[in-house]
């Protein structure tokens, strides 16, 4: 086993463990970074109501598809019926917000019930035996068994605009999250930059049903974020970490996965992000927790001779 | 307006006509009109609750007003924006944000600066020294995490002053800040004003609007009070703003 494990971290495992462990990094990249600032902006939780609200829609394509006589996975049609069925748990959301719920009230209510419209929609497509639903679960967890050639061409494509987007609007994105109120007097559309970001959040989303799969992608979004802001006091830097720490995490989870093939890689991934959250928590310079003891160990040491 | 001639007021700074601001149907600013005459320096005064934050907030549009004009230097407020810097309580932000000083100053230069133009080297010492005028400039690289209060709130003046606004406009600039950083504060924006700047403050210390203002704004909803300090801060009016409690210390 750990040769297989060995074999897939240096790509030897064939053709499609490179293709996946690639895939998987370019994914964790474009999250790790575009989380940075959904963190900042406080927007983790809605990304979460965002990835989940995708199931019904992509239930939906699933069963149109294979309605029309054509393959009902086709990753394309998902993509499309996801997305829709995402914005429209967005503007559910946006105007469950406008009433006197609380915010977290609202998104725990989309992502719950959207989810749930979602569950059962699949349930029926099991039950029908239409369209061959085989492997359609993997957007739950995420899965490398059947990643092609061309998913991984659309992961670098997505990736790359991501990344692109992000780094144009990394200015109005700080500003936006740092000081709302002072970025739209300084001209910033507020609105658009918001918007912006949920699309770039979509984009991330999307990309990553098939590898880690809607219910965690969340993790990959956020977590980066969380271990990258113990290294760094600088936005840019926490963002360029961010997407390191994802990239790596991806590329370690996809060849976990690849390696023990009844491991999700949804999970695989997560973990491996909660590893280098863990390990930051402990050992970073000034906000790690043995910083912290040391300091705090010397503070009380000098505070003792200083009595003498 | 149409006509040919548009009645210029270059005198005026800020022109506030019948501001009327609600939050659902409550109003907490009622029908205000207020003007802030070039080169002076108004205290907004009332007690807790007044709408001072409020007016000043939906005057820069940034709160949705029901009804109400505002002008600032004879235009509509919104095409005169970039002559105007506003310094939010320090309370709006959230400090643990990972950012250092000098980057907190330099988001007052992206009207400059825009999507993709560089920080140039001026610009960037234009912000050291926006920061040096406020005696911060040793913290340039500090994360702003770890100011004082009053150090914070020198940053946001000096991300105010990078913008090189006409009218500068602060929420509470004195709240909870020591006394060094208070005559820090209060020097810089007599020196804007003696550059013929414009500043209109939230100001809650009776004790030192006659030293600090020349003008004040006494309001409790609506406005009670509009005037050169001397003869409108008066106890009269500002028990009439702040609800009949006897103020001896204001001269009758």
């Amino acid at each position: 086993m750990l040769d297989a494990v060995l074999n897939a971290l240096i790509l030897n495992a064939g053709y499609n463990a490179a293709l996946v462990g690639l895939g998987a990094a370019l994914l964790g990249l474009a999250a790790g970074c575009t989380g940075a600032f959904v963190t900042l902006r406080r927007r983790a939780l809605t990304s979460d109501a965002m990835a989940h609200a995708t199931l019904p829609g992509i239930a939906v394509a699933f069963l149109l598809m294979a309605a029309a006589g054509g393959d009902g996975r086709n990753l394309a049609g998902l993509m499309i019926g996801a997305g829709l069925s995402a914005v429209l748990g967005l503007a559910w959301l946006d105007s469950l917000s406008r009433t006197r719920l609380p915010e977290d009230a609202a998104i725990g209510a989309t992502l719950a019930s959207f989810y749930g419209a979602g569950i059962v929609l699949m349930t029926v497509i099991q039950n029908l035996a239409l369209g061959r639903p085989a492997g359609l679960d993997s957007v739950l967890l995420g899965s490398t068994a059947g990643m092609l050639r061309g998913d991984a061409i659309t992961l670098a494509i997505g990736a790359a605009l991501t990344l692109g987007l992000l780094l144009l609007l990394r200015r109005p994105l700080i500003m936006t999250a740092f000081d709302p109120g002072h970025a739209r007097l300084m001209g910033v559309n507020t609105d658009l930059t918001d918007r912006a970001l949920l699309l770039l959040t979509l984009a991330c989303v999307l990309l990553g049903l098939h590898v880690v799969g809607l219910i965690l992608i969340v993790a990959l979004l956020i977590i980066p974020a969380l271990a990258a802001r113990l290294w760094s006091d600088r936005m840019e830097t926490v963002a360029l970490l961010a997407g390191a720490i994802g990239a790596v995490a991806g590329y370690l989870g996809a060849a976990l996965s690849v390696a023990l093939p009844d491991l999700p890689t949804g999970p695989a991934i997560v973990l491996i992000t909660f590893t280098a959250f863990a390990l930051s928590a402990l050992i970073a310079p000034r906000k790690g927790i043995l910083a912290q003891t040391v300091a705090r160990a010397r503070l009380r040491r000098a505070a003792i001779s200083g009595r003498r | 307006m149409a006509g040919p001639t548009p009645i210029p007021m270059p005198e005026t700074a800020l022109a506030i006509s019948g501001l009327t601001v609600a939050y659902g149907s409550v109003p907490v600013v009622a029908t205000v009109s207020a003007r802030f005459p070039k080169g002076s320096m108004t205290a907004v005064m009332g007690p807790n609750g007044a709408g001072k934050s409020t007016l000043l907030k939906a005057a820069l549009g940034l709160i949705p007003a029901v009804t109400g004009e505002v002008r600032a230097f004879g235009d509509p407020v919104a095409r005169s924006m970039p002559r105007i810097a506003y310094v939010p309580q320090r309370a709006a932000v959230d400090w643990e944000f990972p950012a250092r000083v000098i980057d907190v100053v330099q988001m007052g230069l992206y009207r400059r600066t825009g999507l993709f133009g560089r920080l140039t080297p001026g610009l960037r010492s234009e912000a050291m020294a926006q920061l040096d005028r406020l005696g911060m400039a040793d913290f340039a690289t500090r994360q702003i995490g770890a100011l004082s209060g009053g150090q914070q709130q020198r940053v946001f003046l000096a991300r105010a002053l990078a913008q090189g606004a006409d009218l500068v406009i602060l929420d509470e600039p004195f709240a909870g800040v020591d006394a060094a950083t208070e005559a820090a504060i209060i020097s810089v924006l007599h020196g804007l004003r003696a550059e013929g700047r414009t500043i209109i403050a939230v100001h809650h210390d009776l004790s030192t609007v006659t030293a600090y203002f020349d003008r004040v704004l006494l309001m409790n909803r609506r406005a009670i009070a509009e005037g050169p300090t001397a003869s409108t801060f008066r106890r009269a009016a500002v028990a009439e703003a702040y609800g009949h409690q006897l103020l001896t210390a204001i001269p009758a």
